[in-house]
């Protein structure tokens, strides 16, 4: 594994089902995640990129190939083990946002980091400061049911973000979005990709989300069908305040490229 | 965040709370209730025997209780004060007798003949009179809560017992009877005239061993010397009379029976509900589940809404028991509560709801973190 790399997987078959009705999801697929690169993982419905989701963020175990997260190896871990890779190196952003309705913003992001040990007083700081940078330093206090679709997810955001994970993996991130918090989300990905210390990747079907992305990786029939990296993106151009209120007009104006998936 | 969250999500449903709450209760209360009159029948069975001022009972062979003992002989006595380490062997006589009520009619008595120079069994908790006037001529002593069954107003009132007329010369409080006859305190002479015993028979030998002087050792000595007689320490007669009474007679099963009854149903209670909020909390769990918590961490979550639940449960349902219990201080037998068994009760409580919690429990430890990607 080189010092680029946060996340390797190689040959990686996953099959699901049993008997007549089992089904391989994965074919052998090798890929690696990049510090400080936005991934964006593209492929139509049932291509496996759930699955692969999944097995990368140690929730499923693949049934063949190997994971490396941070070094180190994860094949043969027992769910546990896997649990408490999830808990030191990755974070999670769903599609449903999957917040805690009866706690406040500030208690959702708190409780990310309670399940990491992490209490007292430093949570709480780590707490704000995630929730202040992506835009939401007036929610504090607010529940989801309250919020908006664009802030609850910036509220998942920052629950990914607060413990520092060396990968955060986001499923389909702007599917339940308008297109002007959907911007706002990416552009906010794409400012914490930015930080070389960890690596973003993004399931998505959405083409709005192509100018953020530094890598676009297309999968078809759960085998990796290539690997496009834009020449411009428009990482950089939303400052994180800005794209978490959905302010930032470049990135609107931004063209999306063609789909490179097509 | 434990304590938050098993807080909040106990609190998101409402309905289902007080539902919890209300099985908590209902099962606190019943077995607070059926547990406290166990006690209150414990405490009258062996108040007689507890309030002696004796290590070993000398009585007749088969004897199950205090109150249903024959005549001795008299001999025993000494005999026993013979036997080394003896320090005194006090008489005293019980029987049911009847009470010839002054207007008519009668009513069923335990007579209890001490003689209070003794030192044996004397009157406790005495509000009228005082112990020693049992020893007045015609005196009886009994107890207020008594006092309508006995068709009397209190001191002075004269009735019979069988052929022999007594007057009210003391009242005690608190001294109940399990077999609802009230007891009668009268000086020893009288109470061998009620119930036709002469000078020197008795139905209990009270033996008091000198100080420094191994009880079971006399014991065993006495029982060499009195092979046909009954030889018991306090606390072997203590538990031979709640035997009789409490499961000999089938009572204190029916009350245990009912206790039992009350912890299952609450525990069915408690565990529908947790197990229903659980499966309504099914995705929260899963989304922590994939965020790296441990199952111990989810357990804990669930353990806490049902630690929660209990103590709101239990303050509910001691609030009603002690309503209860303060009901029920005049009835025939008064429910009693001690700090001991309020505390035993809350453990009692917290241990069902842990217990419900194991199905909530089960439902997570099956939970596939997976299912986050599925909504």
């Amino acid at each position: 594994m080189t010092t680029r790399n946060v996340l390797e997987a190689h040959a990686i078959i996953k099959d699901l089902g049993q008997g007549a009705g089992k089904v391989r999801a994965l074919k052998g697929v090798d890929l690696e995640l990049h510090r400080g690169d936005l991934t964006l993982l593209m492929g139509p419905s049932g291509s496996g990129k759930t699955t692969l989701l999944s097995i990368l963020g140690c929730i499923l175990s693949p049934t063949s190939g190997d994971i490396v997260i941070a070094g180190r190896a994860i094949g043969g871990l027992s769910p546990e083990a896997l649990a408490k890779v999830r808990r030191e190196h990755i974070g999670f952003i769903f599609q449903s946002y999957n917040l805690f309705p009866t706690l406040n913003a500030e208690e959702n992001v708190r409780l990310g980091l309670d399940v990491r040990g992490m209490r007292s007083r430093t949570a709480l700081d780590r707490a704000r400061a995630a929730l202040e940078r992506v835009g939401l330093a007036k929610k504090f206090k607010s529940y989801p049911g309250n919020m908006s679709g664009g802030e609850q997810q910036r509220v998942a955001v920052a629950r990914a973000l607060a413990s520092e994970p060396s990968v955060i993996l986001a499923d389909e991130p702007t599917a339940a979005l308008d297109s002007e918090n959907g911007q706002a989300v990416m552009a906010l990905l794409a400012e914490i990709a930015q930080d070389k210390s960890r690596a973003v990747l993004a399931v998505t079907h959405d083409h709005r989300t192509l100018p953020y992305a530094d890598r676009i990786i297309r999968i078809e029939d759960g085998l990796i069908a290539g690997e496009d990296r834009p020449e411009s993106k428009a990482k950089g151009v939303a400052t994180s305040a800005d794209a978490a209120t959905g302010k930032d007009e470049a990135s609107k104006q931004q063209a999306a490229p063609e789909d490179t998936a097509a | 965040m434990v304590g938050t969250l098993a807080l909040r999500n106990l609190f998101h449903d409402r309905i289902r709370l007080i539902v919890t709450l209300v099985g908590i209760l209902f099962s606190v209360v019943l077995v607070a209730v059926q547990l406290g009159l166990y006690m209150g029948a414990r405490k009258m069975i062996i108040g007689m025997i507890d309030n002696a001022n004796a290590q070993i009972w000398i009585t007749a062979f088969g004897t199950k209780s205090f109150e249903e003992a024959p005549f001795l002989n008299g001999s025993e006595r000494f005999t026993a004060l013979s036997t080394p380490g003896v320090a005194g062997a006090i008489p005293l006589v019980v029987s049911f007798a009847q009470w010839r009520k002054p207007g008519g009619g009668s009513q069923l008595c335990v007579v209890v003949g001490t003689d209070p120079k003794d030192n044996g069994l004397k009157p406790w908790n005495v509000i009228a009179g005082s112990p020693e006037a049992v020893s007045n001529p015609n005196a009886v002593m009994v107890d207020r809560s008594y006092l309508s069954s006995l068709a009397i107003n209190g001191m002075g009132d004269t009735a019979q017992i069988e052929n022999v007329r007594v007057e009210v010369a003391g009242m005690t409080d608190g001294i109940r009877s399990f077999t609802t006859a009230p007891y009668v305190f009268t000086s020893l002479t009288r109470a061998r005239r009620i119930l036709g015993g002469n000078s020197q028979q008795a139905t209990f030998f009270l033996v008091q061993v000198k100080p420094g002087v191994d009880v079971k050792q006399v014991q065993t000595a006495l029982r060499a010397r009195l092979p046909n007689r009954e030889i018991l320490t306090t606390a072997e007669f203590r538990n031979r009379s709640l035997d009789h009474w409490l499961f000999g007679t089938g009572a204190g099963i029916a009350l245990i029976g009912g206790a039992l009854l009350g912890l299952l149903v609450g525990t069915v209670i408690v565990a529908q509900t947790l197990y229903s909020s659980t499966k309504d909390h099914l995705n929260e769990f899963a989304t922590l589940r994939a965020l790296g918590s441990s199952k111990g961490y989810i357990n804990k979550v669930i353990l806490a809404q049902a630690g929660l639940s209990a103590i709101m449960g239990y303050a509910l349902g001691m609030s009603i028991a002690l309503a209860i219990l303060y009901a029920s201080r005049d009835t025939a037998l008064p429910i009693v509560m001690t700090p001991g068994l309020a505390v035993g009760l809350f453990t009692l409580t917290l241990g069902m709801c842990a217990i419900s919690a194991v199905s909530a429990i089960m439902k997570v430890t099956r939970i596939d973190p997976a299912m986050v990607f599925a909504r």
